[in-house]
């Protein structure tokens, strides 16, 4: 039984945020989605001060072991969210963590306020995937901009902090150090890669906003590395994701230093693919206590 | 109905060229029997996603056509050779395995769900999407709704799925008028101008057009029908890649603005949801 942040969970395997719409699953698989559900914890879409509708298409590519993403984080804002999607999210047998991103300080300290406010959530996963509008700077890709947001953050909330790390830089354990010694309790990596593709039909960019994000087993051997970087400078529990398919990726993870592991693209191959990896990786780590 | 949840390995019965296509059976012992519309995300057992790295993500099929077996339901699905994941599902052999996630989406309604006053209905298929068109047929000629069928192909070597599908003892049904773009069978020239000819009738209000093929095609049915006032159904098709809504890559533009996803908000849009099939 993982112990998360104080958090108790059934197993190690969550869901990466954004890859997984549980109200929409409920509705396609009914109530076996609740019997099986594939995570220990669920991660919500993130949500953005004011409702969004998303980019335009074409949003995904497909590439060898992987895809490229542009979505642009659809949501109802957080008056939707709260109201409409919660409740429904609560009903989920485990607890549950929720992704916000905002452009200013101010915007994201009354985003996690309104989401404090609520009991049904356990823990608050910050995007820090935008630029600061006063700023201009990605907030996640400088250690200063992380640590100031976090410490006007972490005086509003007694829930678990989650920063979610961006893989787009040089050196991704300087934001993780910066966001702990802001009051992190957890950071959680890695993002996808930003990345392009062009339609050979076209000889265009595949993608309408031109570029995307690179999940999926392409990704793994830079997410691990990254995991080991960040895990090597910071005390702070560590949620590994990039490309996990199987249980064996999961304990490779796991060796690397995380807490927990997230899967993402694999659910979309296969819906029930966290509960397959959690059996898989309990049998990884049984043949190699039966190692020892 | 929901479908199981998961993905499930379901066995290859058969699989047989045609016109320039192929069609696989694939026998489902677990999940319930699709309705017309429908579609499930395929990936084969192996060689998807291993070492070469594509095909990767499984591809969203429409069901051309079910039927009860001995132990489960017979699904059939048409498909075309365009790209890794169809490569692969064209080279699919019988007793080798399918990773199978469905039936997903939504389905047809009946005319008289459409419009309290429809009598009828008039389906317009265009190449590799006469295969919703096939099992949509069945399932209206079974409950007596009167109906003409339009199918159009670009050419002979685009026509895989006619035999198999809308003809009974090697003959075409007498319900399915054709157009081809080269003139080879029917109408020389497009599908959609059987459909205009019939929209102009006097009866036509009293019908529901549905539709299933290239983007343009299904652009020119929706101008139709919007021009003379007749409802319809478009089964529309999107770059998807889970199709259980959890992936937001599917979006399509609706009326009204923002995007629906078109994996649980559709594949079978009202005309009047959309403002215009994008296409080329």
């Amino acid at each position: 039984m993982p112990d998360f942040c104080g958090i108790e969970l059934a197993h190690p395997v969550i869901n990466a945020s954004g890859t997984y719409d549980a109200i929409a699953a409920r509705r396609v698989f009914g109530d076996e989605l609740l019997e099986d559900f594939p995570f220990s914890a669920f991660v919500s879409k993130t949500i953005t001060p004011e409702p969004r509708a998303g980019n335009e298409p074409r949003r995904i590519w497909e590439t060898p072991a992987g895809m490229i993403n542009s979505i642009g984080l659809p949501n109802k804002g957080p008056e939707g969210f709260l109201a409409e999607d919660l409740p429904q999210l609560a009903e989920l047998p485990v607890p549950l963590i929720v992704s916000v991103m905002a452009t200013s300080r101010e915007a994201f300290s009354r985003l996690v306020a309104a989401v404090e406010a609520r009991d049904e959530v356990a823990a608050i996963e910050l995007n820090v995937s935008c630029p600061n509008v006063h700023s201009g700077l990605i907030v996640g890709e400088q250690p200063s901009e992380t640590e100031a947001l976090m410490e006007a953050l972490r005086p509003l909330t007694e829930k678990p902090l989650i920063v979610k790390l961006t893989p787009n830089v040089a050196a991704p354990e300087a934001v993780a150090v910066a966001a702990e010694a802001g009051g992190a309790d957890a950071v959680s990596l890695i993002n996808t890669l930003k990345a392009s593709a062009i339609d050979p039909a076209s000889g265009a960019p595949a993608l309408a906003a031109g570029h995307g994000g690179l999940s999926g087993p392409a990704v793994r051997p830079i997410a691990l590395q990254q995991l080991r970087a960040v895990a090597a400078v910071t005390e702070i529990p560590a949620i590994g994701m990039g490309g996990i398919s199987t249980g064996a990726d999961a304990a490779e993870f796991l060796a690397a230093g995380a807490t927990l592991v997230a899967v993402g693209t694999e659910s979309f191959r296969d819906p029930k693919a966290g509960l397959r990896i959690a059996n898989e990786l309990e049998t990884e780590m049984y043949q190699a206590s039966l190692r020892i | 109905m929901t479908a199981p949840f998961g993905r499930r390995l379901c066995e290859v019965a058969a699989d047989q060229a045609t016109g320039g296509y192929r069609i696989f059976s694939l026998l489902d012992r677990e999940g319930p029997a699709p309705e017309p519309g429908q579609f499930y995300m395929l990936a084969s057992e192996r060689s998807w996603g291993e070492a070469a790295g594509r095909p990767f993500l499984p591809r969203a099929i429409s069901v051309a056509e079910a039927a009860p077996a001995k132990k489960g339901v017979r699904l059939d699905f048409l498909v075309e050779s365009v790209g890794p994941g169809t490569d692969r599902l064209c080279e699919l052999e019988a007793g080798e395995g399918v990773w199978v996630t469905g039936p997903l989406g939504n389905s047809f309604s009946t005319p008289r769900q459409v419009n309290p006053d429809a009598a009828g209905a008039i389906l317009v298929g265009g190449g590799i999407g006469i295969a919703p068109m096939a099992i949509w047929r069945r399932r209206l000629v079974e409950r007596g709704i009167p109906l003409r069928v339009l199918l159009g192909f670009r050419n002979q070597e685009h026509s895989g799925g006619l035999d198999e599908l809308f003809c009974a003892g090697g003959t075409l049904c007498p319900d399915v008028r054709l157009a081809t773009d080269d003139g080879h069978a029917g109408h020389h020239g497009y599908v959609t101008d059987l459909l205009a000819t019939m929209l102009t009738g006097d009866d036509a209000a009293s019908a529901v057009v549905y539709s299933c093929g290239p983007p343009a095609m299904l652009e020119a049915v929706r101008a139709l029908c919007s021009e003379h006032g007749v409802a319809c159904e478009l089964a529309m098709e999107s770059p998807m890649a889970c199709g259980f809504g959890a992936c937001f890559g599917c979006a399509v533009p609706k009326v009204g603005g923002g995007y629906m996803r078109l994996c649980v908000d559709g594949p079978v849009v009202r005309g009047d949801a959309v403002t215009e099939v994008a296409h080329a």
